[in-house]
């Protein structure tokens, strides 16, 4: 069985027939070709797979597609504005957080949710929210500087 | 994944009658975050998923007349910031800051939560600590039983084939309660706890007039830890006395040995937390 589904991703309204049993970060990825979605854990650990519903941050391997009807999704595709990086964007560029690139994504999106919800964060509120973003190849020094430091409006 | 149909009902009557009709082949789901876990790993297979998502009846946290009432559907993190929780029951809104992490805690449900029933979750030590109610709805009607109650075994629970869970409600504790929720994390934040205690406990002028103690991830289910709470009851709390509390704790707990940590050590974990609980408490 499948099930329409029509829903907002970084702006752009997108209707299409999934299958019930259809997973977000497959439509994401596959159906609408937005790779910068990456799978990691594939259990909700990770966060390598976040994106925003409705502006708060979601593991995608968890979530029916059917369940995003009627949200708006923003993938790291649309943190962008016009060729112009959003701020968290430049500042993970600035200062070192943007390491290997496959954590990135969900870093990035978990980073922004942060600074929409908490616009000044401490360094312990900064860790305690990206508590479920892993990093498994370099580290965190450098990704707890980048949102501060963007936090700070110094990119 | 798995194939499945899903049917998205807008009432707890339809949702009810379509659990009815597909029986064993369906299963409710709110959030997700741990039935799509179970479905990947093949050790749940429903034909059909029922999910309760746009159920309205389910959804929201209101305070009236003393009483919280909490809908089966709120996120964990609509509970945790909630202003009315935060002020009225801050042992609920700082242990469900406990779960997982801020991402899970935005889709999972106290109700899913419940019906999950997994014994290593924090919230329900605190539920059971605040002497908190489940609602059940089902075909034969509607039933309210405390949360302690809720729990018969591991990821079991007292809810029969086609009920689903429609809210949490507590009433308001007569006096500000003096409460603790440790859970001990020896691997990393995110972490199911090893042990965790929920302690919460009315004093007047230093003598303990009611406590409640409740540990999660000590067995197959939360246990209530009686035998400490009749202790401390009508006592005055010196350190002493909480010492003794604690010490009643291992011989009423079950743990496993896994790779938090073996049975025993466990046991003895349970004490120590036990008295670090009661006396964070009181600190």
């Amino acid at each position: 069985m499948s099930v329409h589904v029509r829903f907002q991703v970084n702006g752009e309204v997108h209707e299409l027939d999934a299958p019930d049993s259809r997973l977000l970060i497959d439509t994401i990825r596959y159906d609408l070709g937005l790779t910068g979605t990456k799978l990691g854990c594939g259990v909700g650990v990770c966060g390598a797979c976040t994106v925003l519903a409705d502006g708060k941050m979601v593991s995608s391997c968890l979530m029916l597609t059917a369940m995003a009807d009627g949200s708006e999704i923003t993938t790291i595709e649309g943190l962008a504005h016009d060729g112009e990086l959003a701020p968290i964007q430049k500042g993970f560029i600035k200062y070192g957080g943007f390491q290997c690139g496959i954590c990135t994504p969900g870093q990035i999106l978990a980073a922004h949710a942060l600074l929409q919800d908490n616009p000044r964060p401490s360094e312990d509120e900064i860790k305690e929210w990206m508590m479920g973003n892993l990093c498994r190849c370099t580290g965190y020094y450098k990704i707890i500087e980048s949102i501060d430091r963007t936090a700070a409006g110094e990119v | 994944m798995i194939p499945f149909e899903l049917h998205v009902p807008t009432s707890v009557d339809e949702a009810l009658d379509l659990l009815e009709r597909f029986g064993e082949d369906a299963r409710p789901i709110a959030g997700g975050t741990a039935l799509v876990l179970l479905m990947q790993q093949r050790l749940v297979r429903p034909e059909h998923l029922v999910s309760l998502g746009q159920v309205r009846e389910l959804q929201g946290i209101e305070a009236g007349n003393g009483t919280l009432r909490i809908g089966a559907l709120s996120p964990h993190r609509s509970i945790e910031t909630s202003g009315v929780v935060r002020s009225g029951w801050p042992l609920l809104a700082e242990t469900y800051r406990r779960v997982a992490t801020v991402r899970i805690r935005n889709v999972a449900t106290i109700g899913g939560g419940l019906a999950h029933a997994d014994p290593n979750q924090d919230p329900p030590a605190a539920l059971i600590a605040l002497d908190a109610r489940v609602g059940i709805a089902g075909k034969h009607g509607r039933r309210e039983l405390p949360v302690e109650e809720l729990f018969t075994g591991y990821y079991e629970t007292c809810l029969e084939p086609g009920e689903i869970v429609t809210h949490v409600s507590i009433s308001r504790p007569p006096r500000p309660i003096r409460y603790a929720y440790l859970k001990f994390l020896p691997r990393t934040a995110d972490d199911y706890a090893t042990v965790a205690v929920a302690v919460a406990l009315d004093v007047d002028d230093g003598r303990c007039r009611d406590a409640r103690i409740a540990l999660n991830a000590a067995g197959p289910t939360p246990i209530r830890a009686h035998a400490a709470e009749d202790l401390l009851k009508g006592q005055a709390l010196q350190p002493e006395l909480l010492r003794s509390a604690a010490a009643t704790v291992p011989a009423i707990v079950d743990p496993i040995s896994d790779s938090r940590g073996s049975a025993n050590y466990k046991r003895r974990m349970a004490e120590v937390f036990t008295r670090r609980a009661l006396e964070q408490a009181l600190a």
